[in-house]
């Protein structure tokens, strides 16, 4: 291995160098290939502990994260606080750092205050994961969908100079603002588009175009990425109504007849049916859903491994459990 | 009494333009006169009389006593905070010698029993000199007038239902109207909370960014438009606490053009830092309104050389770990400044971005007229607050050491230039740098 993956903490898309995410990439994809073993299990993180600590409602990441440490072998616990309780509860920071008392290796943490994962990685002395902090980062889903990406087309370097569109609330989506700049540090194209009222002030500055007309944006893209809609948007005026949104800005088959033959569609889920995306598009040939979902959980372990693994023993480790193949990954670049 | 004399410094005093080498004596609490410094005449005279104390002032620089319009003393109510002792002993290290405390303590001062208190702590204390400002809508409900004349009985001098605007324009304008009666001033924290709604910080590209709710500038400056207007609907003095925006800036400017009764401060942070200081959500630097972008801050110091920009008040707000040790959505608004005010702002000095007697103007009588204050001055016969000022001392920011129960600066580690050595109230030495 050339250098190594020298770091405490994954907070951001934002802090990763190319090479960085080149490495997580690479490593991800090695680790697919446990997921299609009779046996589904690394010894790699044997007497390691993870605590998942959501702060918000979530099932499809946090498990992802849980299946992901066990498949390493590490011990994983699941903390749901309910948000009703923060306000009467102790402390974030008290939390953690009773947490930390029990000497976990990696807390994961999904809470609704943006900055929040920042504020333990200055805390803890264990490796902190951001699972999803506010409106601000999202960097394991980013990290999912370039993997989802370059493994349809066939190579990480296959992102350079890729045309992504991203549609929705841009504005109170952590998944738009780390996938803008992950896409962007590997050199693609990224177009964010959504009613003027769901783009925020100053998005081009994270590396990404505007365009409020999807029937013209999603023309040229390579990639679609649906972003989920809240409804509750509504009653703060964000949209007039779901009906006229969706006829905006859903994607349903006389939108995608406008797209590229071989579009390749994302959503980070759950989906609304009907809504920003409809059924036969979201069960089509073009949408990889389900191949991110699968994804979410190489990179997880891949993520583990390289946080949690060490220089040490992590890499010999993990070089007996893997093929040659996934170790070839893992030099990719 | 002894006669004190503060012999040979450098006499600066914009209430009468005046900037020379004097020497100022004191007698009875006030300034009993100041003459043009000669090495030959009244020095000898003074050392040899034992009614004398000389202060040897060669190489720093005599201003009036500073003052501060815009505190929070968080006593009674909120003691782990602050109390009127430690805010008033922080006053005085910063070199003020008058500061008014905002209403809003626990119960709130919109009663003269409240006024009363606070006045009398601070009377006892022998510090500075502590005015309250009181409510101007009972309980800050913004629905209801306060007993007006009796918190000015009871030692109030302008009234403010500060950290809230007054929503209700009918109601914002009969407080000034009768304010107006009795010569008080309306302080405005201007924002239309409609478009606050929950907002972190500056609404901008690091908000964006950072993922965090955004407070568009034209929150604050609606507002100040609505009460600029309701000013000269009613002829009432308006003051507008902590401007921010180059916005709102552009309509007091206007107005005091057309000759409306306003008054406007700037606070030390948002002359010299940006929401770019945000980057690592530290809580240090989130205050409310918060800090903007870097026109705005242009704006702000270009506002104070042409006067729209009246006096520069701290909007001095301890807080606790417990209010700051948090997310950041969840961390209160606020930051301290008494100690650090006078320090920050003469980097704009020495950047030559202000001259000095245009800040000394802006923390003196500016603030004094402001308020209706007989202070800021040196002129014969008015109390003799003085601040004397040693304009190289170097110096570096540390919460640790400061006075006020509170550590929320975000000014930790500055390191400036320039620092009240002693600090003179009513003729009493009430603060003296320790080298």
């Amino acid at each position: 291995m050339p250098d190594t993956f020298n770091r405490k903490d994954l907070l951001g898309i934002e802090d990763l160098s190319v090479e960085e995410i080149v490495k997580i990439l690479g490593s991800a994809a090695s680790f697919r290939e446990v997921a299609e073993r009779d046996i589904k299990k690394v010894p790699t993180l044997r007497g390691k502990t993870i605590i998942n600590l959501f702060y918000e409602p979530s099932t499809r990441t946090r498990t992802s994260f849980e299946i992901a440490a066990k498949r390493m072998s590490a011990d994983a616990i699941n903390i749901a606080v309910a948000s009703s309780s923060i306000k009467k509860g102790e402390t974030l920071k008290d939390t953690a750092l009773n947490l930390e008392a029990m000497s976990p290796d990696c807390i994961v943490v999904r809470h609704g205050s943006s900055g929040t994962p920042q504020m333990l990685a200055r805390y803890l002395k264990c490796s902190v994961i951001n699972a999803g902090d506010g409106l601000h980062e999202h960097p394991s889903q980013a990290l999912l969908d370039m993997l989802t990406v370059s493994n349809r087309l066939g190579g990480i370097e296959k992102l350079d100079g890729l045309r992504i569109l991203i549609v929705g609330d841009v504005a109170h989506s952590r998944v738009a603002r780390s996938n803008i700049l992950g896409f962007s540090k590997m050199g693609a194209h990224v177009t964010v588009c959504g009613p003027p009222t769901m783009i925020p002030v100053g998005i081009e500055h994270l590396g990404c175009d505007v365009n409020h007309d999807m029937t013209a944006a999603v023309k040229d893209a390579d990639v679609v990425m649906m972003l989920r809609l809240q409804l509750e948007r509504q009653a703060a005026g964000l949209f007039p109504s779901p009906r006229e949104y969706a006829k905006l800005y859903g994607l349903d088959s006389l939108k995608l007849k406008r797209a590229k033959k071989d579009v390749i569609i994302l959503h980070p889920g759950p989906i609304n049916r009907g809504l920003e995306i409809s059924p036969e598009v979201a069960d089509g040939p073009w949408s990889l859903i389900l191949e991110q979902v699968a994804n979410g959980l190489a990179v997880r372990m891949a993520l583990f491994y390289l946080l949690l693994g060490g220089v040490k023993d992590g890499i010999s480790n993990a070089n007996k459990s893997l093929n040659p193949d996934g170790v070839r990954l893992l030099n990719l670049r | 009494m002894k006669r004190l004399l503060l012999k040979g410094g450098r006499v600066l005093d914009p209430s009468r333009s005046v900037d020379g080498l004097y020497d100022v004596i004191v007698f009875g609490g006030k300034v009993a006169s100041i003459k043009a410094s000669d090495d030959q005449a009244s020095p000898s005279e003074a050392e040899t009389d034992a009614g004398w104390e000389g202060i040897d002032c060669a190489g720093l620089l005599i201003v009036p006593g500073l003052i501060d319009i815009h505190t929070h003393l968080r006593e009674p109510g909120f003691e782990y905070k602050e109390t009127i002792k430690t805010g008033t002993e922080a006053a005085v290290a910063g070199g003020f010698t008058t500061i008014l405390c905002m209403a809003n303590t626990e119960p709130i001062n919109d009663n003269g029993s409240v006024s009363r208190f606070i006045v009398r702590q601070g009377h006892d204390l022998k510090l500075a000199n502590v005015l309250p400002i009181g409510a101007v809508t009972t309980g800050f409900k913004g629905s209801q007038l306060t007993e007006m004349a009796e918190l000015q009985e009871a030692g109030c001098v302008a009234l403010s239902d500060d950290g809230l605007p007054i929503t209700d324009a009918a109601i914002m304008r009969r407080a000034l109207e009768y304010a107006k009666g009795l010569d008080l001033t309306v302080i405005s924290h201007a924002e239309e909370p409609a478009l606050v709604a929950g907002g972190a910080m500056h609404e901008g590209d690091v908000s964006t960014r950072l993922g965090l709710k955004g407070i568009p500038s034209e929150a604050e400056s609606v507002m100040v438009a609505r009460d600029v207007l309701l000013s000269e609907l009613t002829g009432g003095k308006l003051h507008v606490a902590h401007v921010s925006t180059k916005g709102a800036l552009d309509i007091i400017r206007e107005a005091k053009k057309r000759g409306v009764n306003v008054t406007a401060e700037a606070s030390p942070h948002h002359l010299m830092l940006t929401d770019h200081a945000v980057s690592d959500y530290g809580t240090e630097f989130k205050m409310n309104p918060p800090l903007r972008a870097g026109d705005d801050r242009a704006a702000l110091r270009a506002a104070i050389k042409d006067g729209t920009i009246d006096t520069i008040a701290t909007d001095h707000a301890p807080h606790s770990s417990i209010e700051k040790d948090v997310e950041f959505d969840s961390a209160a608004n606020g930051v301290v400044g008494l100690e650090t005010s006078l320090g920050v702002v003469l980097r704009l000095v020495d950047k030559g971005e202000l001259t000095l007697a245009e800040v000394i103007r802006a923390m003196t009588i500016n603030p004094a007229i402001a308020m209706g204050l007989e202070k800021g001055t040196l002129q014969v016969g008015r109390d003799a607050d003085i601040t004397i000022i040693d304009l190289n001392k170097e110096w570096t920011v540390e919460p640790e050491n400061f006075k006020t129960k509170g550590r929320n600066t975000p000014f930790a580690g500055w390191k400036l230039k320039g620092r009240a050595i002693r600090t003179i109230v009513g003729g009493r030495t009430v603060f003296e740098l320790i080298a």
